[in-house]
């Protein structure tokens, strides 16, 4: 039963929630509505587990002064204290003027920016290893890449017309025909994904017992 | 309110239809009308039952020739008539009464019939394909090297005595590509509970936390390994992504796993990821089908699975006949739609473009 029941539930609200697309009609798409908001609290629900494994963990690593250990208090004390700041400030937590907003534009933001734009440096070093010429493939990917490359910017304009032209014949003719190729397959990939996990024919969950 | 007066000014009339909004849940009417070449600023628009008094409901710009009434007061089975009266009323340009019109829900959009008839298709090339497993038929497939070298990649961190990283991607659980990283993550806890491998699963989200908690533990059970399990293997660490990727990246910088598996839906976070797996030097294979993303992940990643490869993943290491069975399907599928992509490229370059037409976006 610890199988078949999480089977079923999956059965009849994949097939409800299948149908539920196509049918406009109130009498399902209530339903279908109410189903969408299950799953907004259920996984609103999970971020007690969340919280509680995060808190769990790191303390653990704490006690242990398992390597780097100062950084989980940080983490921690981050964790707790923009959570002590949201709740102290109720419904008015995301106001502009408010100290949770505050902590979030001023010290969360920057952060989060620094990451990203770290992506400036991984790009330039991943670039040059993947245009290392050492195959036919990587050759064509080569000339593909400069060609775009300079026909992006005011420079190959200026070199010759036909080098921007060159380039967006390459990104609206073969680079969409393989995208839409890619992105066929995909959708494919998704229906039948999809229709597996409705018929219970994958076994991911409920396994632990039986297979 | 306005003056019943009003309403009654009729001296140029034109007419307007109302009909009831096709492939909708009801309550709601469509109005059409051809704007009259000297129109007022405005129209208000007027509704009443059937043989009931008109009022307001909207004021239009004038120069509109349609509009949808979808207001809380429509019901459903119940008979409307609307006009335009012309605001200022001077002169009088007021439509003429349109003809009753019930508003009612439908039981089919048919605007998704393209995506219907494909999805019963599939159906029913499923169900054939499924027969013919149980009857014992046996398909085979292209070997994926991305695939055979999960097996390798897990060997090879048990050799050197090092951890398997494996990142689900960056989306909730309700997103098929997270769900797809799921059934995988199935697959790999076998293997590392087998070769007692050290796992780690970081999550961006607490659902995909629980999932993958109850994955992993279920996969170490079935390898009869439940003892093996532990608690911290699958941990929830932030739902703000590049919180996550420096989490995360931190884990590789000091765990230096000898394996990153990055299986899932990834955005801008791919190369992040993906390049400081490079710098430690373990073995990454990547599997995603977000497009925009996989160009980084072939670039510095070992083996990329690609699109379709990424979902056709699970069966193909399950070796399940069922499931291979569901991968024909979709294989035929494809032929199918392959087939009629040709058909209508030929028709369209005839002057014909209703195929095309019909399958596109509606």
């Amino acid at each position: 039963m610890k199988r078949e029941i999480p089977i079923l539930i999956t059965l009849v609200t994949g097939l409800f929630c299948l149908i539920g697309f196509f049918v406009p009609h109130p009498a399902v798409r209530f339903l279908y509505d109410d189903i969408q908001q299950w799953v907004i609290v259920i996984v609103g629900a999970t971020y007690v587990l969340g919280v509680a494994n995060l808190l769990r963990i790191n303390s653990v690593q704490v006690s242990q002064k398992a390597l780097d250990w100062p950084y989980k208090i940080v983490l921690m004390a981050g964790l707790l204290g923009m959570m002590a700041i949201g709740f102290a400030e109720g419904n008015h937590y995301s106001d502009d003027a408010s100290k949770f907003s505050w902590m979030y534009i001023r010290v969360y933001s920057p952060m989060s920016a620094t990451m990203f734009a770290l992506l400036a440096f991984f790009i330039a070093s991943a670039a040059f290893r993947a245009f290392r010429i050492r195959s036919f493939d990587a050759l064509l990917l080569a000339i593909a890449a400069f060609i775009l490359m300079i026909g992006r910017v005011p420079i190959g304009n200026a070199i010759h017309p036909i080098i921007p032209a060159a380039a967006d014949w390459l990104m609206e003719v073969p680079q969409n025909a393989a995208k839409r190729g890619i992105l066929i397959g995909a959708a494919l990939g998704v229906m039948a994904t999809g229709i597996r996990l409705i018929l219970g024919m994958e076994k991911t969950y409920g396994s632990g017992e039986s297979s | 309110m306005l003056p019943l007066a009003l309403f009654a000014g009729n001296a140029l009339a034109f007419p307007i239809e109302a009909k009831d909004t096709p492939n909708d849940g009801g309550r709601s009417v469509t109005l059409t009308w051809k704007t009259p070449d000297q129109h007022p600023a405005r129209w208000i628009l007027v509704r009443r039952e059937r043989g009931g008094a008109f009022a307001p409901v909207v004021t239009l710009d004038g120069s509109l020739a349609r509009y949808v009434d979808e207001a809380d007061a429509l019901t459903n089975g119940i008979s409307y008539e609307y006009q335009l009266v012309a605001d200022p009323a001077d002169p009088p340009l007021n439509s003429e009464i349109s003809l009753p019109v019930i508003p009612s829900p439908d039981w089919l959009d048919s605007t998704k019939a393209n995506v219907l008839v494909v999805t019963v298709l599939f159906f029913i090339v499923l169900f054939f394909t499924i027969n013919q497993a149980h009857r014992g038929r046996r398909w085979t497939f292209r070997k994926i090297p991305g695939l055979v070298a999960i097996e390798e990649a897990i060997g090879r961190a048990t050799e050197m005595g090092k951890g398997v990283l494996y990142i689900p991607g960056v989306q909730d659980i309700d997103d098929i590509q997270t769900i797809a990283s799921m059934i995988l993550l199935a697959q790999v806890s076998r293997l590392t509970a087998k070769y007692e491998t050290k796992l780690s699963v970081p999550t961006n989200s607490p659902a995909v936390y629980t999932v993958a908690d109850e994955v992993v533990k279920s996969g170490y059970q079935d390898v009869g390994r439940a003892d093996a399990h532990q608690a911290d293997m699958v941990r929830y660490l932030t739902s703000e992504q590049f919180a996550y990727v420096a989490a995360v990246n931190g884990i590789m910088l000091r765990e230096r796993p000898a394996a990153n598996l990055l299986l899932g839906a990834f955005f801008a976070e791919s190369l992040l990821l993906a390049e400081t797996g490079h710098s430690i030097g373990a073995i990454q294979i990547a599997g995603t089908a977000n497009v925009h993303q996989m160009p980084f992940f072939v670039v510095a990643c070992d083996y990329t699975l690609i699109g379709e490869e990424y979902y056709a993943a699970s069966a193909l290491l399950s070796n399940d006949p069922l499931l291979l069975g569901s991968l024909k399907s979709a294989d035929t599928v494809k032929l199918v739609l392959i087939i009629v992509i040709a058909i209508g490229c030929a028709l369209a370059t005839w002057g014909n473009p209703s195929l095309g037409a019909w399958f596109s976006a509606q």
